[in-house]
């Protein structure tokens, strides 16, 4: 006879089951988590600090963050448009709209680079004009900001379309037929709506911006202390064979990853708390 | 499901004309879309046709470029295939049972998508490299991973775990259980359940996680160029030769092997988002 309700309850599968799942994310996800800081202060917490102040790391550091607070913004903008577009109105070419967004999930990231490269090198047509005008964006930081613009224009439409959809238009509607203009919908009703996974957008797409590698090697033209990002340094010292100097870096991306799942969790914690 | 549909259905009809916004968004949208995604396409365009037939068949064919095909398809379906096991593992636990730890473990699961890939590349080709915590004990049952092909596995496994577990997460915990009662209260066995009723509920969404895992392990870069040794012939990615045809200033080349992966990942994202679209219109017709 059978009392259970579900199937795999019984102690033992359940047991096995936990134990495998806890195996695959310890060696997959814990240990290397741990094997990075573990490198970084293999030397000591001096040497962590000397790589640390590292003036091209320092600078590795700014141009990252320069990098980053010209890309959240725009990818914040067009974001929100889109996905105020494509959840509020029906228009031919909506479906195609929201694919294209897609588009550079899809595409590798050295291929991205590579789109850019073509139009805005030297050789581009649009690169040669710019030269013309004494405009370098290839190999020099817009470049840069451009490919990163490119890797992470989807995350905060991708998080804002599927709750706009389920939210429906009823109370911006409301809003409107009582005489709010389109700014005032948009802060007093959209916006308190959408606040969460706006920010979760948002912190998606600096985290990606952050630490995007293969587009940005392409443009770069790896420069130390001029158009190197921080993972660009990482991978710099790491073929120096200066293992401590890049896990010092990696140690610093790593934590900035941590706290993009910290900030994830406790939003989510917070949706779950508000739905119930 | 449904309540969402009796919110959409209505604004359908008015929000054209209640909503402000409409010109504007559009066009901001489609102006972005047109810089920033379209733009640089038709570099690739012009770049690729100025090539004659014959030269753009002669480098996509090259036996090294032909063996980096090999050895990307071949590693991206290994990968994805086993994320599809270890995804499904994982989501099964962390919906289905409670124990200490499981919410650092749900949030840990998304690690790989917030850690830049250069810095899971130098962590895994460090752990597997002989001498490392993994490397050391692997080495004594005779297997080695960094600088070989599996080591490219290994990369595109840790840098796509959490798509099959996100997708297939959210319609495990919508499962009915009515029905997993029902089949167990007729006599059914577990495995009869799991095959007969649960698995029927998941598997699309069990699909669709291993091809979009399967997509973006083509596409891998940063992750795999740190472990994989990068040999000719045995173990170059596809992207990494596209960089190194860079490297060498032979931009045609280069556009000629980008096409080809373009073209592979933009028609599977594709035939994805179809499929995920009528399988999501059978689930609302069900409903």
């Amino acid at each position: 006879m059978k009392h259970q309700q579900r199937i795999g309850d019984q102690p033992w599968l359940r047991r096995l089951l936990i134990l495998s799942a806890l195996t695959f994310i310890g060696l997959l996800l814990v240990m290397p988590l741990v094997a990075i800081f573990a490198q970084a202060f293999s030397a000591g917490a001096g040497v962590f600090w000397e790589n640390l102040s590292d003036r091209y790391t320092l600078h590795a550091i700014g141009l990252t963050l320069l990098v980053a607070a010209i890309t959240v913004p725009v990818n914040l903008v067009f974001g929100v448009f889109l996905a105020w577009v494509v959840t509020r109105f029906e228009f031919p070419g909506r479906k195609l709209l929201i694919t294209m967004i897609d588009i550079p999930f899809a595409v590798s990231p050295v291929v991205a680079g590579l789109l850019y490269l073509l139009l805005y090198g030297s050789n581009g047509w649009l690169g040669s004009w710019m030269l013309e005008h004494d405009l370098q964006l290839m190999f020099a930081w817009p470049g840069i900001v451009l490919v990163t613009v490119f890797i992470t224009c989807p995350f905060v439409a991708r998080e804002l379309i599927p709750l706009m959809q389920q939210q429906g238009s009823s109370e911006e509607e409301a809003a409107v037929s009582l005489g709010a203009n389109g700014w005032q919908m948009f802060r007093r009703v959209t916006l308190p709506n959408i606040q969460w996974a706006l920010l979760y957008g948002v912190v998606l797409t600096n985290a990606r911006a952050v630490g995007e590698f293969g587009a940005v090697a392409v443009v770069s033209g790896n420069i130390r202390g001029q158009t190197n990002t921080l993972p660009l340094h990482v991978e710099l010292l790491y073929q120096d064979y200066n293992l401590v100097g890049a896990f010092t870096s990696a140690a610093l991306l790593a934590s900035l990853a941590l706290v993009t799942l910290l900030v994830k969790t406790l939003l989510e914690w917070r949706q779950h708390r508000a739905s119930t | 499901m449904s309540s969402a549909s009796l919110i959409r259905n209505p604004f359908k009809v008015t929000g054209r004309q209640v909503l402000p916004g409409f010109a504007l968004s559009l066009g901001i949208s489609l102006l972005f879309i047109s810089l920033i995604l379209l733009l640089p396409l038709t570099g690739l365009l012009v770049q690729t046709s100025g090539m004659s037939w014959a030269d753009y068949w002669s480098v996509i064919t090259d036996p090294r470029v032909v063996a980096s095909y090999r050895v990307t398809l071949l590693m991206a379906l290994g990968a994805s295939l086993a994320n599809g096991i270890i995804g499904l593992l994982l989501a099964w636990v962390l919906v289905r049972y409670s124990f200490p730890g499981k919410r650092l473990i749900d949030a840990l699961v998304d690690l790989p998508f917030a850690l830049p890939t250069a810095v899971a590349g130098i962590t895994l080709a460090t752990l597997f490299a002989s001498g490392g915590w993994y490397g050391e004990w692997l080495a004594k049952i005779g297997i080695e991973v960094a600088y070989n092909p599996i080591g490219i596995l290994v990369a595109m496994l840790f840098t796509s775990l959490p798509f099959v577990v996100r997708n297939v997460q959210p319609v495990m915990e919508d499962l009915n259980s009515g029905d997993e009662e029902a089949a167990l209260s007729l006599g059914a066995t577990d495995w009869t359940v799991f095959r007969r009723v649960i698995f029927p509920s998941i598997w699309p969404a069990l699909v669709i996680g291993i091809a979009l895992s399967f997509i973006r392990s083509l596409g891998e870069f940063g992750a795999i160029i740190f472990i994989a040794g990068n040999m000719p012939y045995l173990s170059e990615v596809t992207s990494l030769m596209i960089y190194i045809r860079l490297q060498e200033f032979d931009y045609a080349a280069a556009s000629a092997i980008a096409s080809v992966i373009l073209m592979a990942s933009l028609s599977l994202l594709f035939l994805v988002n179809i499929w995920q679209a009528r399988y999501l219109k059978r689930l609302k017709g069900t409903l």
